[in-house]
């Protein structure tokens, strides 16, 4: 399964942006929600293969997900985001997606 | 009892299994891909709570079934529209690819050996999966146990409650299999990531 790599990208400041741009691409997120059922490895598994995140990442964002309940595991445009979510639905994790300052 | 899945040298995973446990799987997987494919039960005169525990293919027309619920979760829980949308372009690939993924396991069980009705005693099926195969595997084990557990209504942290019930209560025996499929994914998850 091939992956769009998340890059990190440095947000253009809001005065360099039109108005109008910044209104029409708005940063989404998306949260994994922990569930009783999926293992940690797999989870793990998952960051690791679909977001190619490092083991370290991967597993830091395992934890977080296993401890509070939840996290943001992506960032970009909704579009992006539906994609993510719905490739985490297809490994039967539970994500949602939302705007990011939420 | 089967150990579970290990690194086949040359790439790959392979697992052996008794003849049980294939037929064990193939059930689930099956129930699963009817489910997913929303076809209605067969009308079934059995009374048999066991049965109706692991009976995870019921009407589908409930749109609050909790396994197709969690199988398919709200993606926007704050916005009804942006859920409808997402959903209505979504869940039938997401059902269909579900379904591919347990018919894999049905197709690969019986390709290696798994007759179609269980007789023999002592049989063996040992199974290789490809890497895309072990993560077809892998989803599918997802979508059986989040069944299972909604099923069950299985809990974070909930282990003493399943540990105390009688060995003879059906819902002892669908937590052992919602479990041996844990272990079965642990096994699998380690032989593909190391």
């Amino acid at each position: 399964m091939s992956a769009p790599m998340p890059v990190e990208t440095e947000r253009p400041e809001a005065d360099e942006l039109p108005d109008d741009v910044a209104f029409l691409d708005p940063t989404w997120v998306t949260i994994v929600w922990n569930d009783p059922v999926n293992l940690m490895s797999y989870v793990s598994y998952v960051f690791q293969t679909y977001f190619g995140y490092a083991r370290k990442k991967a597993e830091k964002l395992m934890l977080e997900v296993h401890e509070a309940g939840r996290s943001a595991v992506s960032t970009g445009s909704r579009e992006e985001m539906e994609r993510d979510v719905q490739a985490m639905h297809e490994y039967g994790l539970w994500a949602t997606l939302q705007r990011a300052s939420q | 009892m089967t150990e579970g899945f290990r690194r086949r040298p040359g790439g790959g995973v392979l697992a052996t299994f008794s003849g049980f446990e294939a037929d064990l799987l193939r059930s689930l997987a099956s129930q699963l891909v009817e489910l997913l494919r929303n076809e209605v039960a067969a009308p079934t005169s059995s009374h048999d709570p066991l049965e109706d525990l692991l009976d995870f293919s019921g009407p589908t027309t409930e749109p609050d079934d909790p396994v197709l619920a969690r199988l398919f979760p709200t993606a926007y829980p704050e916005d009804d529209e942006a859920a409808g949308e997402f959903r209505r372009f979504t869940e039938r690939t997401l059902r269909d690819g579900k379904a591919r993924n347990a018919v894999l396991i049905i197709d690969k069980l019986e390709d290696a050996g798994l007759p179609s009705t269980l007789a023999e005693d002592g049989l063996s099926v040992e199974v290789e999966l490809g890497p895309d195969e072990a993560e077809a595997w892998m989803k599918s084990f997802t979508d059986i146990r989040l069944a299972l557990a909604s099923r069950l209504g299985v809990e974070e942290g909930d282990d003493a409650y399943w540990n105390s019930l009688p060995e003879d209560d059906p819902r002892t025996h669908v937590h052992d299999i919602y479990q041996w499929v844990g272990f079965l994914q642990e096994t699998l998850v380690q032989a593909v990531s190391r």
